[in-house]
């Protein structure tokens, strides 16, 4: 295949990955930013969100539409609630100390990995997607000096799936609305209060204690959302959260923990670069360049691109 | 505090039924005359979990009928059969501890089951160490190429090498001759890029391109472009969860157009091939160590086999049409189960001291015919390699069903011996 429509698609599928990498990393962003709590278990959250995906749409069962818009609504919920659960049975009663969540989220993560194992069974389910239609994708011409447009024929012309193209537009419009609840409403104003100054916070009446229940719920729902919009494309599975979880804290190390304009800035940067050192050289080296930028970072910015440095 | 043996009149009458009941049961009666009646144990290395675990569901199946069946034939030796089956997570250090469980603590007289290659390179040292005869069911070239010890044995199953090199042929001559390959980055897909790279290469073809994709990928649209434009004939075949979307984003990827494609039924054992998106596998090939769907031409052994297992004409679960079983690779369980059998009778096997005798049994069995015991099909067992060979078959996607289109013969799958594992000590 020719360079040009060879990029495009590798920047395309690897558009998809960053649109879900960015909404799953926002989550854990999120929760340490506000909470300082490390959550080793967000990566079972959107597991969590894939299975119920699956349950759901099996449920439902009429129109894969159906299925799949029930599973946008309840997933989130589930997971948020189960995250809220988590919080106040668990992270509250051991302060939200920054040693003992770590391990507690660990504990949680085999807790949610096992039941998931004895509920859902250890197959690869799939979710069938609400619409799914190739769309090929047009090259430039400029062979006549100006430029035109052109389709390729015969078998691997540059496509995409129409499906493909709505995860990466709903990622992106979850990540604005998202945006615009943490920086024009009221309960925005009182998630950036309690991350600026918890004491502070609580001294002008902030309920400190929900907020953290709220945003862990959030930050699990989050999770969970990515997953019911990449569960068609791949398929549910007890073990799939190990890779989220891996490139999240990937994510928000080279973004800056708890800054949401790093987030998404690192998310594009990890997941175009992996579809496209994937296409060109091997996965193994996008993986190995990953790798090697997270140590750069904090080695040489180690509050992350976008972090601020602590006083 | 001293208590006291409570005896009464209830208790003995209790007793005494439960006695007389255990008495008429058909159980133990069939076994009363076995000169030993304590039950073989036949350890079950089972991938529950893991990467593998839609084939250990239906190996467990199929072990489960396999052993109903022996039993309800009088046993072993007269000896009841019991399965005791543990979970090795699809991984190769569990699976070597699951080995050394039924040695130490199972007591069991053999190992058996295991299908992932790197689990049996992980478990097969462990089995020698212990002296464990190791009936692995798992089609990789291994056993046969010398890299394991003289109790690991695979008579049930045909191994990667023979396999391909049978295929070679057909494609070549039907399909064409300039293939790219795309395949798992372990040792399983690395026997097919070998020896079926060998094989097309002797046929007078050749291998544009290797594609080797890790086997925990989960996306795979973007290994695609490096396929050359000038493929005529793309190769595949794949394991793990991701198998529905490789297949899936293969066909989106090619459009309505593409190379002859020729896969292995790996890249989709235990999935439905009506799942939406599939369907551009219509009048695509694939191999098929047994054929899924019931043929026109299905043999009584067949029929048996898949009612005895809960198989329907689809190759699904008759208790639900969803649950696509392992076809092409779980006879394996049930054929190594009575080839144990065969060779525990035929060494009269009486416990642990008589396992080289079992093994040196096996090693001489030689020719197996069709049969209940063989329902996939006739093999010829090569003692010193410790590996089977037997038919392969090839089918066609027609009408959304795999129909067999070609059969091969089981000097096809044959190659030269690697290794004498009968000169090696007990």
């Amino acid at each position: 295949m020719d360079f040009g429509p060879h990029l495009m698609l590798a920047t395309l599928e690897g558009a998809v990955g960053a649109a879900v990498l960015a909404l799953t990393a926002l989550g854990l962003s999120l929760v340490f930013g506000v909470m300082r709590v490390v959550n080793v278990a967000h990566g079972e959250f959107y597991m969590l969100g894939a299975v119920v995906a699956w349950f759901v749409s099996t449920a439902i069962g009429t129109h894969p539409a159906l299925g799949f818009v029930g599973a946008l609504i309840v997933a989130p919920l589930v997971a948020a609630g189960i995250a809220i659960a988590a919080d106040r049975l668990v992270l509250k009663r051991v302060d939200y100390d920054p040693e003992a969540t770590i391990v507690a989220t660990i504990g949680i993560l085999y807790i949610m990995q096992q039941a998931a194992l004895m509920g859902f069974g250890p197959e690869a389910r799939p979710v069938t997607e609400p619409f799914n239609s190739r769309i090929m994708l047009p090259l430039l011409d400029w062979s006549k000096g100006l430029p035109s447009f052109y389709y390729p024929t015969g078998w691997g012309a540059p496509s995409i799936t129409s499906y493909k193209l709505f995860v990466i537009a709903a990622a992106t419009a979850i990540l604005i609305s998202f945006w615009l609840i943490l920086s024009r409403t009221k309960v925005g104003l009182i998630m950036r209060a309690t991350q600026l100054d918890k004491e502070t916070a609580q001294a002008f009446g902030i309920p400190v204690n929900r907020v953290y229940s709220l945003v862990f719920g959030l930050g699990a729902g989050l999770a969970a959302l990515a997953a019911v919009l990449i569960v068609p494309i791949q398929q549910a599975h007890y073990l799939m959260g190990g890779d989220p979880l891996l490139l999240s804290f990937i994510v928000v190390i080279i973004g800056g923990l708890g800054s949401i304009r790093g987030t998404v800035v690192a998310a594009l940067l990890i997941g175009l670069s992996d579809g496209i050192i994937s296409v060109f050289f091997s996965p193994t080296l996008a993986k190995i360049l990953a790798t090697l930028l997270v140590a750069m970072v904090l080695v040489f910015r180690p509050q992350g691109l976008y972090g601020k440095k602590p006083a | 505090m001293t208590q006291k043996l409570m005896t009464n009149r209830r208790g003995l009458l209790m007793g005494a039924a439960a006695g007389g009941l255990l008495a008429s049961s058909p159980l133990v009666s069939r076994f009363a005359h076995a000169q030993s009646s304590g039950p073989i144990k036949i350890g079950f290395q089972q991938h529950s979990t893991g990467i593998g675990a839609a084939y250990g569901r239906w190996y467990g199946r199929t072990t489960e009928a396999a052993v109903k069946k022996i039993n309800e034939e009088g046993g072993i030796n007269g000896r009841e059969v019991q399965i005791v089956a543990e979970d090795d997570g699809t991984d190769p250090k569990r699976g070597a501890e699951v080995v050394e469980k039924f040695a130490n603590q199972h007591d069991c007289d053999v190992a058996f089951g295991t299908l992932f290659s790197h689990v049996v390179f992980g478990s097969a040292p462990a089995a020698g160490e212990l002296k464990m005869p190791y009936f692995v069911v798992s089609e990789g070239h291994h056993v046969a190429s010398g890299a394991l010890n003289r109790y690991t044995l695979q008579p049930g199953i045909t191994d990667v090498k023979s396999q391909v090199q049978a295929m070679a042929p057909y494609v070549a001559k039907n399909l064409g001759k300039k293939v790219t390959m795309v395949f798992p980055d372990f040792a399983f897909g690395h026997d097919h890029r070998d020896f079926f790279t060998a094989a097309i290469e002797a046929q007078g073809g050749e291998v544009l391109k290797h594609i080797a994709i890790p086997p925990t990928e989960t996306s795979f649209t973007k290994y695609f472009p490096q396929i050359p434009r000038e493929t005529e004939v793309l190769y595949h075949v794949m394991v793990g969860p991701g198998v529905l979307t490789f297949v899936k984003e293969l066909g989106e990827f090619f459009g309505p157009s593409s190379p002859a494609i020729f896969g292995f039924i790996d890249s989709l054992e235990a999935v439905d091939l009506a799942s939406p998106g599939l369907e551009f596998l219509e009048n695509t090939y694939f191999w098929e160590g047994n054929p899924r769907y019931a043929q026109a031409d299905q043999t009584e052994y067949d029929k048996a086999f898949r009612a005895a297992v809960g198989v329907d004409a689809n190759g699904a679960s008759v208790s639900d049409s969803a649950d696509v079983s392992t076809y092409a690779h779980m006879f394996g369980c049930w054929e190594t189960l009575h080839v144990i059998k065969a060779g525990m009778e035929a060494s009269d096997y009486k416990g642990p001291e008589d396992r080289a005798k079992l093994i040196e049994a096996v090693e001489a069995m030689g020719a197996m015919d069709e049969s209940a015991a063989h329902p996939q099909g006739p093999k010829i067992f090569n003692g010193k390699t410790h590996q089977t060979f037997g038919v392969q078959y090839i089918s066609q996607v027609q009408n959304g069903k795999l129909v067999k289109v070609h059969t091969t013969s089981i000097e096809d799958t044959m190659y030269p011996d690697e290794v004498d594992y009968t000169t090696q000590s007990f």
